[in-house]
This record gives structure tokens, sequence and C-alpha cells, in this order.
């Protein structure tokens, strides 16, 4: 429903735009471009991707995924010290963060899912614990080691270092990631509810 | 360093893999089976949000949004160009992944501004996605402060990936 009226929302403004611009010309050859544009964004992210995406599977299979998850779980229980008491909210947790950093966004999100259940269940009801709150920031933060799809969009408009923004996206999630975590701790404190 | 980096994950991956005694070719081609029909299923997204965001840049409209914009961007530092990215980023994945990929191929991906949209890209998420996702599922009604602080952190992205684009280069 939202993407409907977004989508409606872009294709009027360019008409009411370009009518009073007086370019309707060209909105008819924009279309078109854009829509073939698409299949050579889609072409040019298809090989990486296949690629990177066989990579993730070997991880997943030969344990390299849960050697992470086991890693990131000390730091992950002081983040939520009452979800951590319970195994298996833990190991959801933990599922979702370590695939999330992989890059793994298919197996992050049954993991997340599972993982928001199981917390809703310990704490028994329908409004979010500050723990839950905290484990969505974190989700919507993602910190991602290697963000593979926007490196091949960067090699497919001709760069020779697709690589070279790591550092900068590295910093940019951490920093992200603190303010979340921090306006979260804060909202916590102000809030009654 | 980093030119090595991703032959060197393929190598230490199929090295474990090995050791592991799985097989390690047949998961490759499982899983990149796995990635096309994920892409697939994202292209006629990508068609119908491409084609709508040409015309939008066609018409003039685009580089409208960005100068409305351009005085508040310009004042914290972020290149008003990537406006409509910001825009959808919290709400759209393929939207944001379209525009991104536009501005990148307009302005050249060793651009400031090429280079903001890809850190942008990588380094955040689909907030409203996301938070629906996971407390429709768990059956979560009230959210409490989760989206004002994921949005913090998003906005706190946005400036993030403008300034490293400009000081880490």
């Amino acid at each position: 429903m939202a993407m409907s009226v977004i989508w409606l929302l872009l294709s009027l403004c360019s008409i009411v735009y370009a009518l009073i611009g007086n370019c309707t010309k060209v909105l008819g050859t924009a279309v078109l471009d854009g829509a073939a544009s698409a299949i050579t964004l889609s072409l040019s992210l298809a090989g990486s991707l296949c690629l990177w995406s066989g990579l993730l599977k070997v991880m997943e299979r030969s344990g390299i995924t849960a050697l992470l998850s086991r890693l990131l779980r000390p730091v992950l229980g002081r983040l939520f010290p009452q979800s951590s008491q319970d195994p298996e909210a833990l190991g959801h947790i933990s599922a979702n963060v370590s695939a999330n950093l992989l890059g793994l966004g298919n197996a992050a999100t049954p993991a997340g899912v599972a993982a928001a259940k199981r917390m809703r269940q310990l704490s028994g009801s329908s409004t979010a614990s500050h723990e839950l709150c905290r484990f969505l920031v974190l989700n919507t933060a993602s910190v991602q080691l290697l963000p593979t799809t926007v490196a091949a969009i960067r090699a497919a408009a001709g760069c020779e270092t697709p690589f070279d923004i790591l550092p900068a996206v590295w910093l940019t999630s951490i920093c992200a990631l603190a303010v979340g975590l921090l306006a979260a701790r804060l909202f916590q404190r102000l809030g009654r509810d | 360093m980093l030119d090595l980096l991703i032959p060197l994950i393929m190598v230490v991956v199929a090295l474990v893999g090995l050791a592991r005694k799985q097989d390690v070719y047949g998961l490759l081609v499982e899983g990149g089976r796995d990635g096309l029909r994920v892409l697939a299923s994202i292209v006629p997204a990508l068609v119908m949000l491409l084609s709508a965001t040409s015309m939008l840049r066609a018409s003039g409209a685009m580089d409208a949004l960005a100068a409305f914009l351009s005085p508040a961007l310009r004042y914290v530092g972020i290149p008003p160009e990537v406006a409509p990215l910001l825009v959808v980023r919290p709400i759209s994945g393929s939207a944001a992944l379209a525009l991104g990929a536009d501005l990148i191929a307009a302005y050249g991906p060793d651009s400031t501004v090429g280079r903001t949209a890809a850190i942008l890209l990588g380094s955040t998420e689909t907030t409203f996605y996301a938070v629906s996702v996971y407390c429709g599922a768990a059956g979560i009604s009230k959210t409490r402060y989760a989206i004002p602080a994921a949005l913090l952190a998003d906005c706190t992205g946005f400036l993030m990936a403008s300034c490293s684009a400009r000081w880490l280069f």
C-alpha cells in the first residue's frame, strides 16, 4: 500500500513538474530509459551477487557463521542482559547479528523474527520491551562487514577500486549504531511507559 | 590490501569448507542459484522504480527537491544531490538501491556524491520495513521509542556518510 502511493506520487510529480517546465517531450523516453537501465543494473549486479551468495552458503554450512555467532555472544550478553539468560533467545539474537554482519539478509530475517518472537514471549506483553527496542535499533543500523551489492554497483559504474569505501562504511555504521543505542538508552531513562 | 580481500576470503572459505569435509563446489553453485533467485525477485521492483525515478529526474522535479532541501543539507554538509535518496532510504530498500545506482552512474563512482550515496547504501537499513516485519511477526503493537531511536541512527548515518566521503578520500 505504502509503495503504491509512493510510486503514484513519483509519477504524478514528474508529470506535473514537466507540464510546468514545459519539457513533457522527454518524459516518454525517460520512462523507457529507466526501465531499460533497471535491467542493465540487474545484469551488472548478477555476477557478484551470484558469487557472493555461493561463498555465503559455504560459510554457513562449514560453520563459519556459527563460529562468528559464538564469538559475538559475550558482547550480546552485555547488550541484552535479560534475554541472554534464555539460551534460545540468545541463540536467535546472535544468529541474526552474525548473519547481518556477513550480509546474509536471507538468513538474518528469519533469525531476527524468531528472536523478536522469543523476546515477546519472555516479556509476555504486546508492548516492546527495552531489550526488543534495542534489538530493533541494532537491526536497522545494520553493521555490515562487506557491502558487496554496493561494491558491485560501483564496479558496474566503472570504478577501479569498488571496495575503497569499506573503512568509510564501517566508520559510518559504527557511529550510526552508537547514536541509535545511546538514543534508545536515553529514551528508556526519560520515558515512564 | 583491500584489493586482495575478496580473493583471500574465497581461499579461506574454501579451505575451511574442505577441512570440514563439505562439498565446497556444490555449495558454491547451490548458493549462487539462491542469489540469482533473490535478484530475479527484485528485478520487477527495480524496473518499476527506476522508470518512475528516471521520469522524476528528466522532468526536473528531482533537481527541484534537491534545490529546495539544499540550504538545510549544505548547512550540515550533505551534498543536496542525494536528497531523494535520504527520503526513500528508511522506507524502501529497492527504491534506495535504484536511486543510489542512478546517482552513482550519473555523478561517477569516485565523485563525492557517488561516494556518499554508496557509503549511505552500505551503512544504513530500511528502518520502517525492518521494524514492521519483526514487530508484525512477533505480535508487538507498541514499538515505543524503537522508531525514533532508529531514525536518529539513520540521520547519523547520513551525516557520517557525507563527512567520510569528503574526509577519507
